[in-house]
């Protein structure tokens, strides 16, 4: 007689074991993954929770850094920021259309991919000394927020340059021979068609920069960030280029290391400040990139 | 009878990518007016033949071209502006490319590129491109939705349509029919049938009943080499020169 229909065979019954053993690893791995990071946020905010409040962020340290808010630091770090990504972000962009779209491969082009990628991959505080050389010594800059994002650009350039690089390549090779011939130049093809379809990985890839620039402490230690300077709390426009500044960074290493009797939730508050920045920037990436995605085309 | 003066003339076309050469010496003319078919198995050196004729080719790293290829007598070699022969050189490709912009835009492209800004005359050139590749009626009422979300055959239409907005004397059609059904191919060869009126047309085909359709003369290539060049029922009559154009033709052929 023969077996039912649709019964498991015992070559189907071991198939469903590894079946289900590989989906349980695989989903072992994500909780490993994902756990740790829900319990590093949490525990930030319930150790920071008793400072955490509005004056904490707009006013000025007091009793040598043991009480008061984080002003100086949460402003200087947006002034780096900022500085340094309104300079590597045309720099890098435009290098990366350059090198994807017009250069030839030679062995030029191939030597320029490479010296990118490993700039990429060098550790922060060799940018650093290169920051003091170049910026704060040999173009009489000082220390100052200049010299300081002008170090955080030279450290994002190399990566924003990679990130834009597969945008474009993202972008079919077929638009481009469509559009070539056409009788369209390679520059009205970047314009119309290659650029369009190319801004949201762009965008995402300078916005994720944010979180890295701001985290940095190493660069701007050297070239313009101080422990301690006290500015107008809550004015916007505290800070002129060549000040020396504050950030976030650099002064969650100060209460930790060089400042006695600190509360204990002092730092825990300034982590989830730097945090909950650079996850509400990460936030925007995410929605602009979904954003121009429901507009994207193909 | 006079002949008239070659629309494009190619004399010794050879072409190598690094050391590989791919088309081994070429030399034909094509007439004013006609539909001229390249038939051949894969990897005979059509594509890369059509791509030296709008000079697309200098755009594949280590593509090296020997030889002389006229337009109008005018050697492309030497024309100072490449943009306006790849409008006057219009150019098919086998896999439809719509455009990641409306379908008005897509055929409006080249036009603007040009340098059209006139709102009324681009409305006009839409039009017209779009009826002779005979799309107007399936796409008139949604022209400013995207050129990507039309099917595969209503893709390579508007391929069509954008080749032929640029107002080309010459039209390279490289495998159109790959993508789309027979009817819509039937109705494209009438169309074809419709513009060489206006313009030369180049087609390269596998399908050799397609050459047969059309062309008037028709050229066998074979691993980069010029077997054989006729009068189409001379290649697919019962003698022509060569034996492997015969094999070829009759599908023997492996």
């Amino acid at each position: 007689m023969n077996p039912p229909p649709f019964s498991l065979s015992p070559l189907g019954r071991r198939r469903q074991r590894q079946e289900r053993l590989a989906q349980g690893v695989l989903a072992g791995m994500v909780l490993a993954l994902v756990l740790p990071l829900l319990a590093l946020v949490g525990y930030l905010l319930v150790k920071g929770a008793p400072l955490l409040s509005w004056s904490f962020l707009t006013t000025n340290p007091t009793q040598g850094m043991r009480a008061g808010g984080i002003w100086p630091a949460l402003l200087g770090t947006i002034y780096l920021v900022v500085m340094a990504l309104i300079v590597a972000t045309p720099v890098g962009v435009l290098c990366a259309i350059y090198l994807n779209e017009y250069a030839r491969e030679t062995w030029l082009t191939r030597l320029i991919h490479l010296a990118v990628v490993n700039l990429a991959g060098v550790p922060s505080i060799v940018h650093a000394l290169f920051g003091l050389g170049a910026f704060v010594l040999f173009a009489g800059l000082g220390r100052s927020i200049l010299a300081a994002s002008l170090t955080l650009a030279i450290m994002t350039l190399p990566v924003i340059i990679t990130s834009t690089r597969e945008a474009l390549a993202a972008v079919p090779m077929a638009f481009r021979e469509a559009c070539w011939n056409v009788g369209a130049s390679r520059w009205q093809t970047i314009r119309h068609v290659v650029l369009p379809n190319a801004v949201s990985g762009i965008l995402t890839g300078v916005i994720l920069q944010v979180s890295r620039t701001a985290g940095e402490t190493a660069p701007i230690m050297f070239t313009g960030a101080v422990f301690y300077k006290k500015i107008a709390a809550g004015d916007l426009f505290a800070y002129s280029l060549r000040d020396q500044c504050m950030a976030l960074s650099m002064h969650l290493y100060t209460v930790t290391t060089q400042v006695t009797n600190a509360p204990e939730a002092l730092p825990y508050a300034i982590a989830v400040v730097l945090l909950v920045a650079v996850l509400a920037v990460n936030a925007l990436a995410i929605a602009l990139r979904v954003r121009l995605r429901t507009r994207k085309k193909w | 009878m006079v002949n008239p003066p070659a629309k494009i003339a190619v004399e010794n076309l050879r072409v190598s990518y690094g050391h590989r050469e791919v088309l081994h010496g070429l030399s034909f003319t094509v007439a004013p007016n006609e539909i001229f078919a390249i038939i051949g198995p894969a990897q005979s050196g059509k594509t890369t033949l059509l791509r030296c004729l709008n000079r697309t080719l200098e755009f594949t790293p280590h593509a090296r071209l020997s030889g002389i290829v006229r337009v109008d007598g005018e050697a492309l070699a030497h024309v100072a502006d490449v943009h306006a022969l790849r409008r006057k050189v219009g150019m098919v490709a086998p896999l439809p490319v719509g455009l990641p912009m409306t379908i008005y835009d897509n055929v409006a492209f080249a036009p603007r590129c040009a340098g059209v800004r006139d709102r009324a005359e681009l409305d006009a050139r839409v039009e017209r491109c779009l009826r002779q590749a005979a799309l107007w009626d399936e796409v008139k009422d949604r022209l400013h939705t995207l050129g990507t979300r039309l099917s595969g055959g209503q893709q390579q239409r508007l391929t069509i349509a954008r080749a032929l907005s640029h107002d080309p004397e010459i039209l390279c059609l490289d495998e159109f029919s790959i993508a789309i059904d027979p009817v819509t191919t039937m109705r494209i060869e009438e169309v074809l049938r419709e513009l060489r009126r206006r313009m030369t047309i180049v087609l390269v085909t596998n399908l050799v009943q397609q050459a047969r359709r059309l062309a008037d003369r028709t050229m066998f290539l074979w691993n980069g080499e010029l077997v054989e060049l006729d009068r189409t029922e001379v290649i697919f009559g019962d003698q022509p020169r060569d034996r492997r154009t015969y094999e070829y033709t009759r599908g023997f052929f492996g």
